[in-house]
């Protein structure tokens, strides 16, 4: 059976602690998640705006325990973003922060702290098939109405291998650092619940000292981090903190420069912790690979080998297995984890597995003699901002139809768009922070005399990347 | 330029502001002071004065008139 629905074995552990230091014991936890899920009734689709926080944690297990699909999205999304994936997909209940709601026509169905469900007066003119238990964007900060479709068995089998090869005790308590929307960040509330252990839900970032006082105080054993966390810690002397509670560290969503993993592997050994290096995609639930802790040090670029329960090949460019170590090919993962595909509207939702368990990462890999994997490149255009994915040509074409020709590149953390129109600049700025959701920080607007094209007008989009 | 023409350029060049919103600014109170923002402030000012915060100055730099009175720390006279 699914975790979701066998929590109620762990009884008074603690599931959840809040910002202000509140227990809340899995039996409360799923009170509240069944009184939720049961205001909203039977099957259906629901929006879930996400929060680290008890009520939305609380919504989400009662949703899977109720067989409501639920469309998990950042809470920084646009109006008019929010509005195209209403009008896309036309749920039957919106979950979220109580102060949002009033924005929103609909009938509230229940209140509680912090969060509000309403009822929203759509008609249901889709389907929802058996399999489906959870809707994931793709590149969320550009409001794509791209979603990854994931079934009950991925979340269960990818929740159970991760617990697995991390070890996850039911003492442990992992601090969040993600958001709730973000696979990465639900993965880890996810593999925690699934084994009795608790987690500490706060949307303070590292640069908070409430979010360091909380780790001491409730005494967090592990928090995973993307690549600019990492910076950050390392900013922070993370090597000089005493913090004896951590038992180890795991991290995703990019690649780690090389020299900061080692020296991560390095400060983590000496203070007698674990420094997991994983990765995954949403298309894969969230993880597909993990670097076993005693070959961190002699792998230290390197993503491991496939999950429990996985596993890789590397395709040459005809399609065909790649035998020889140290060859480049496009990593391919096949598992149980493996997510039915996309859509794009609700229409979508009722199609078929279309992957059969085999996904095409769209990265570049190569594989060593003792057959561990290392990311080498990507062949799909989009690039990770401070995790999060962004489509290079969705965030084109956002900027395009708001009457500003541009070309985007550049590489993960820094956006880079070319305009060729000097004039459009500071509208170009105000477009991208106004109405997409991208990190301001991490996008650097360029005024170039001309878009490099090839002899068929295609932009070459490496002439571009070529620029400082 | 003058150690306070330094210490401003650090957050007008982080954040993408003007001098004249300095006063007053705040962690979080505008989209580009954000974690990220924050890493990037502090990375510029350790690198205009050559100096290295301390963790808990960091995550105590909370807003331009609070940071002042950490780079006397530093022996940075602004």
């Amino acid at each position: 059976m699914a975790f979701w629905n066998t929590l109620e074995r762990f009884g008074e552990r603690t599931a959840l602690i809040t910002e202000t230091g509140e227990h809340i014991a899995y039996n409360a936890l799923l009170a509240r998640a069944d009184e939720i899920a049961g205001a909203a009734g039977s099957r259906c689709l629901a929006f879930l705006m996400c929060r680290n926080c008890a009520d939305a944690a609380a919504g989400y297990v009662g949703f899977l325990r109720r067989g409501i699909v639920p469309v998990l999205l950042a809470e920084n999304l646009d109006t008019s973003m929010l509005e195209g994936l209403l009008e896309s997909y036309r749920p039957a209940y919106f979950y979220l922060p109580s102060e949002k709601a009033s924005e929103l026509s609909g009938a509230m169905v229940w209140r509680g702290e912090s969060y509000t469900l309403l009822r929203l007066p759509y008609e249901q003119d889709y389907k929802l098939p058996e399999e489906l238990a959870l809707l994931l964007t793709t590149s969320g900060s550009t409001g794509s109405p791209k979603l990854v479709r994931q079934s009950g068995r991925n979340i269960e089998a990818n929740t159970r291998s991760i617990a697995e090869y991390l070890g996850i005790l039911s003492e442990d308590r992992a601090i969040t650092t993600l958001p709730m929307q973000y696979t990465y960040g639900l993965s880890i509330l996810q593999s925690h619940l699934s084994v009795g252990a608790a987690v500490i839900l706060t949307d303070k970032t590292l640069m908070d000292k409430e979010f360091w006082a909380l780790l001491k105080e409730q005494k967090a054993t592990t928090f995973g981090g993307v690549p600019y966390i990492y910076e950050m810690l390392k900013k922070l002397r993370f090597d000089r903190m005493n913090l004896p509670s951590l038992r180890y560290l795991t991290q995703a969503g990019g690649k780690l420069p090389k020299e900061l993993a080692e020296e991560f592997i390095q400060t983590c050994k000496r203070k007698n912790m674990k420094f997991i290096v994983m990765y995954g995609q949403t298309e894969a639930t969230a993880r597909m690979a993990y670097l076993p802790w005693e070959h961190a040090e002699s792998h230290a670029a390197s993503i491991g080998i496939a999950i429990p329960g996985g596993e890789f090949w590397l395709a040459d460019p005809e399609g065909a297995p790649i035998l020889e170590p140290e060859t480049t090919g496009e990593l391919v993962y096949r598992g149980p984890n493996v997510t039915l595909g996309y859509a794009e509207n609700r229409f979508d939702l009722c199609k078929p597995d279309e992957n059969h368990g085999e996904l095409r990462t769209g990265d570049m890999a190569k594989r060593d003699a003792k057959g561990f994997y290392y990311i080498v490149g990507r062949k799909k255009r989009f690039l990770k901002l401070f995790g999060s994915r962004v489509n290079l040509d969705e965030v084109e074409g956002l900027l395009n139809r708001a009457g500003i020709p541009c070309a985007c590149a550049g590489v993960d953390d820094r956006l880079d768009v070319y305009i060729t129109d000097g004039s459009l600049l500071g509208q170009a700025e105000r477009f991208i922070k106004e109405h997409t959701a991208i990190n301001p920080n991490g996008f650097q607007l360029h005024v170039i005399e001309e878009i490099p094209r090839n002899d068929s007008g295609k932009v070459l989009y490496s002439a571009l990347g070529a620029r400082p | 330029m003058t150690n306070i023409e330094k210490y401003n350029e650090a957050f007008i060049e982080s954040f993408g502001v003007t001098e004249e919103q300095l006063p007053g600014l705040a962690y979080q109170e505008i989209p580009e002071w954000d974690s990220v923002g924050h890493m990037q402030l502090i990375a510029a000012l350790e690198d205009a004065f050559d100096i290295m915060f301390d963790t808990d100055d960091i995550i105590d730099f909370s807003s331009y008139e609070k940071g002042k009175e950490f780079m006397a720390k530093y022996e940075v006279e602004l």
